[in-house]
């Protein structure tokens, strides 16, 4: 039978393993314990004799597993890249040999170690499946852009230039977005001295002329359904008519809205004549076009101060605790459209910190100053009205003193508030097969997890915004510009063109079945046993990307396409029907199970490390490079993310006498480094109820830990093994060994 | 207060100085990072560090800047230039600011720097030489004549080895030596003061 299993385990002896340990005993584990049809040693197995001859055995002997027992699963993967196979790495060389000292002593675990390591990788193979792919894949070229301000039109625009046809769904009755109502922007090209045009005209015009790339103005999304490859949204006009379009991937640009500064009545606002917000004065100096900018009554302006930080980056009730990035360099660019009309008028920037970050930064900071423009670190208490102009009260906090000056203009540089849509932890999603259009949702997402992007903090969405910015936890659905963080219009040009280049990239990968970031390319994706499922839904609630919706009969209803292949909902189901080909409950449990555990007498302990691949395993793998020793009582095994470790695994673990379990994930909360988001928090939270089931089994609470674990952690993750092995020493093996 | 507060923070003194204080026109380039005041080794025994200078002129504060003691009490050190991210010529501005201030009345009337400059410059421009031993009595006397008489005592032994050694006369108290043609130098430096008056730009 062709699909019959047939595993073949390779032992490498390069590397220095063959002078280490003994292969020929690793050989006849691997038939003898382990049950491999074929098992063969090498000199130098990632070589291309290495090579042929696992090569031959695919081909001449049917062998379609196969456990390569040499380096980690992070080095050689282009040499041990087999087609039609499944794949299984044990790490002898990183896991064993180096982080064992070379001593007559040392020997006998070493070898132990290296033993187990065969047995693991011959029955992680074992309970393999070569991932087939999914079948429901669907390509579809078209991008649908939310938002046609300058990020989405650069998006519709890259992603038009690349041959992709998009469809940019819009609010109001024009493209341009709060580009459109600035006089000009900040200069994007060196050197960065002057206030330049914001390029949305032009943009404009590139769009209308391009058949590639349809508008829906006066538009919103009524209903977005779907995965990658297949959404389906209906795009809804004003007039109330709809149209139902299919796209592969989609990007958010939805940008922001503007702080509202009758907030703040203490700068003036609303109270005194002549104090406008930023964007007031961009459309005042719009309507002067170049002529000498007036007063809303038409008075000639001589001076001009500008509140940096209004209602930003404090901490009172109803101001904004985040600062917007771009607001120092406008106020820059404002006061220049001053002193280029007539540089005698006087401007002066009062800033607790002048931050100006992006392309221009510096540069145009220092253009202000040798234009003349004051700066002055200040606190603004507030400001009134005097006589015909104004005065503004403040603390000069260089020269220490309480002081005022005299303005006609006051400008406040007010905050970005990203335009989401709904929070989706406050606005649950209707009940499957009732959906209904929320007018506040941006995206009215059918999802059973709410009808739009997962937020981080203060309405911004979630995205692993140092790793992979773009990604949000919708896969297919990027975002860019002002929606994602503060941003000036180049960085959001600059984010825009990022973001269209990874769905681009999901397009392509949808259209094969393959997974997006971190595991991208990954083949496999989870499917469930309908019949042991009980309905629990904490698949469905857990998984931190959405995938799962709920059938008619209240099944989950998995997504292929939306899923990462992080397996947490493998690790969150109670009766654990969910699995992928390639990693499941088994894979990893027969794994953990097949380590030999030697008897309470021989008073050598076990160890389980269940480390995340992304990593802490990686960082284990450099400490090896480092030749930094840990216990010879560890067997590790890596994860996909702390989120896919499945309680059984801990019980049977304990069950089995093995001493102790650590699990390493990544840190977690809202710095979170996890590469699946809600992963290792989610592994946090059901390790601290395992505790109970250790109480029960009359086991010490110590004897399994959590850690969050950095990939610079390459000092402290041994460590932690190493201590684990010392309190063991001090509690006494688990009473568990047979 | 509000009222008396129409000329801060305006251009019109940073103007001023920009016109006529040497290296003027890099004070608006001060980003107030702090690290001149920091660095100089006077800081805090003046009135204000170079970054505060820098500030006040910023803010209009013409005589507060004009009457400080901190431009006098400069050491030349070049501490502050070597580290300004900016790259102020900071030593030369406050040079230039004390000398500005000089010029218009305004610096501080017994400063002692300053009184010992002026003493100097006027011991030069005599003769074209600087006559150490009429200067180094000056000096010492600069502060009364009890004071004067008690530093003169204690420099006494250094007086007599330099004479010894023939690096003072003390025939200098004559009168001194002097260039060749002390009128041609005379007329260069009131020619000199002319351009110079020439170019000051008047600001009140
Ligand atoms: S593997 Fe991860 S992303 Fe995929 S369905 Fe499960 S929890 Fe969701
Ligand atoms: S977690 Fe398991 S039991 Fe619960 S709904 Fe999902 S598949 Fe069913
Ligand atoms: S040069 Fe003058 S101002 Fe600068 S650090 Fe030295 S003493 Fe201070
Ligand atoms: S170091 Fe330079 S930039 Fe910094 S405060 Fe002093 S003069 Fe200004």
């Amino acid at each position: 039978m062709a699909d019959e299993k047939k595993i073949g385990a390779y032992i490498c002896k390069g590397c220095g393993i063959g002078d280490r340990v003994d292969t020929a005993q690793m050989v006849s584990i691997a038939t003898r314990d382990a049950k491999a049809h074929v098992a063969k040693e090498h000199e130098f197995l990632c070589n291309a004799d290495g090579i042929k001859m696992i090569q031959d055995d695919i081909d001449n002997e049917g062998v379609n597993h196969v456990a390569i027992c040499a380096c980690s699963r992070r080095a050689k993967v282009e040499a041990f890249n087999f087609d039609n196979v499944a794949i299984s790495r044990g790490n002898i060389r990183e896991g064993v040999i180096w982080v064992r000292p070379d001593t007559d002593e040392a020997r006998e675990t070493t070898q132990e170690m290296a033993d187990d390591y065969v047995r693991m990788a011959v029955t992680e193979v074992k309970f393999m499946e070569r991932p087939k792919g999914n079948e429901e894949a669907v390509y579809n070229k078209k991008l649908l852009v939310v938002g046609g301000g300058v990020s989405g039109m650069t998006a519709a625009i890259e992603a038009s230039k690349t041959g992709y046809p998009v469809h940019i769904v819009e609010k109001t009755a024009a493209l341009g977005g709060a580009a459109a109502r600035m006089y000009k922007g900040l200069p994007m090209k060196a050197p960065y001295d002057a206030p330049a045009d914001t390029g949305v005209a032009d943009m404009i015009a590139a769009i209308e002329a391009d058949s590639n790339i349809t508008v829906h103005l006066n538009s919103t999304l009524t209903k977005t359904s779907g995965a990658p490859g297949r959404f389906s949204a209906d795009i809804s006009t004003e007039s109330g008519s709809t149209t139902t379009e299919n796209f592969g991937a989609i990007v958010q640009a939805t940008g922001y809205s503007e702080y509202d500064a009758s907030q703040l009545p203490e700068l003036g606002y609303g109270k005194a004549s002549n104090v406008v917000t930023q964007a007031e004065l961009d459309e005042m100096a719009l309507a002067a076009n170049g002529g000498a900018i007036k007063t809303k009554d038409g008075k000639d302006i001589n001076s001009v101060v500008f509140v940096q930080c209004a209602g930003q980056r404090s901490d009172k009730e109803g101001h904004l605790d985040y600062c917007s990035g771009h607001c120092c360099q406008t106020s820059i660019k404002q006061a220049l459209y001053f002193k280029e009309q007539n540089p005698d008028v006087d401007t002066n920037i009062i800033y607790s910190d002048l931050r100006t970050p992006g392309v221009s930064g510096e540069d145009f900071y220092r253009a202000g100053q040798r234009n003349g423009v004051t700066f002055t670190k200040g606190e603004v208490a507030e400001v009134v009205q005097d006589g015909d102009s104004l005065a503004v009260k403040f603390k000069d906090l260089i020269l220490d003193e309480d002081t005022a000056e005299k303005a006609d203009l006051v400008v406040l540089a007010t905050g970005m508030i990203p335009n989401g849509g709904v929070n989706i932890d406050e606005v649950g999603q209707d009940e499957p097969g009732q959906f209904t259009v929320n007018v506040d949702s941006i995206l009215n997402l059918d999802y059973r997890q709410g009808k739009d992007l997962p937020q981080l903090t203060k309405g911004f969405n979630d995205s692993h915004f140092i790793c992979f910015p773009y990604e949000t936890r919708r896969t297919g659905i990027y975002t860019c510009g002002p929606v994602r963080r503060p941003m000036d219009g180049a960085q959001a040009i600059e984010d825009a063109v990022g973001a269209t280049m990874k769905a681009l990239q999901e397009i392509e990968n949808a259209g094969k079945g393959r997974a997006a970031h971190p595991r991208s390319g990954d083949l496999s994706y989870p499917s469930f046993r309908r019949e042991g499922c009980t309905q629990c839904k904490r698949c469905t609630v857990e998984c931190p990307f959405g995938a799962i919706d709920e059938d008619e009969q209240r099944f989950p209803q998995f997504n292929e396409a939306r899923c990462r292949r992080c397996g947490t909902c493998m690790g969150a189901c109670p009766v654990r029907v969910i699995s992928f080909e390639n990693y499941s409950v088994d894979s990893v449990g027969q794994q953990l199970k097949n380590v030999d555990i030697p008897d309470e007498f021989e008073e050598k302990p076990r160890i389980l490390v269940l480390a995340c691949e992304n990593d802490a395993y990686p960082a284990l793998d450099m400490a090896a490079m480092n030749k930094t020793e840990y216990s010879a009582y560890a067997r590790i095994i890596p994860v996909r993310c702390l989120g896919s470790v499945n309680l059984i695994w801990i019980t049977d673990a304990m069950n089995s006498g093995y001493d102790g379990v650590i699990l390493m994930g990544c840190q977690k909360g809202e710095n979170y480094q996890c590469h699946f988001v809600k992963g290792s928090e989610i592994a946090h939270t059901r390790m601290s109820k395992v505790d109970d089931t250790l109480q029960s089994l009359s086991l010490e609470p110590e004897r399994v830990e959590t850690y969050e674990i950095a990939i610079t952690d390459i000092e402290r993750a041994p460590k932690l093994i190493n201590d684990m092995a010392e309190t063991i020493e001090k509690i006494g093996l688990s009473p568990f060994k047979f | 207060m509000a009222s008396d507060a129409i000329n801060y923070y305006r251009n019109n003194f940073l103007k001023e100085v920009e016109a006529n204080v040497e290296e003027g026109a890099w004070v608006k380039m001060c980003m107030q990072c702090g690290v001149c005041a920091g660095s100089c080794p006077l800081g805090n025994a003046w009135e204000h560090t170079p970054q505060k200078i820098f500030m006040m002129i910023r803010a209009g504060k013409r005589d507060e800047v004009l009457s400080s003691d901190a431009m006098w009490m400069c050491t030349s050190c070049y501490n502050c230039i070597a580290r300004c991210p900016r790259e102020l010529p900071i030593t030369h501005i406050m040079h230039g600011l004390a000398n500005y201030a000089h010029r218009l009345g305004l610096a501080p009337k017994n400063q002692p720097t300053r009184k010992f400059a002026t003493m100097f410059w006027n011991n030069l421009t005599k003769k074209g030489r600087v006559n150490e031993l009429k200067l180094g009595i000056a000096l010492y006397f600069m502060n009364g004549l009890v004071n004067g008489i008690k530093v003169a005592i204690k420099a006494m032994p250094l007086g007599m080895s330099m004479m010894k050694t023939k690096r003072l006369s003390p025939m200098e108290i004559l009168g001194g030596h002097g260039i060749k043609d002390t009128s041609g130098f005379h007329a260069i430096l009131k020619k000199a003061r002319e351009i110079e008056d020439a170019k000051m730009k008047k600001f009140d």
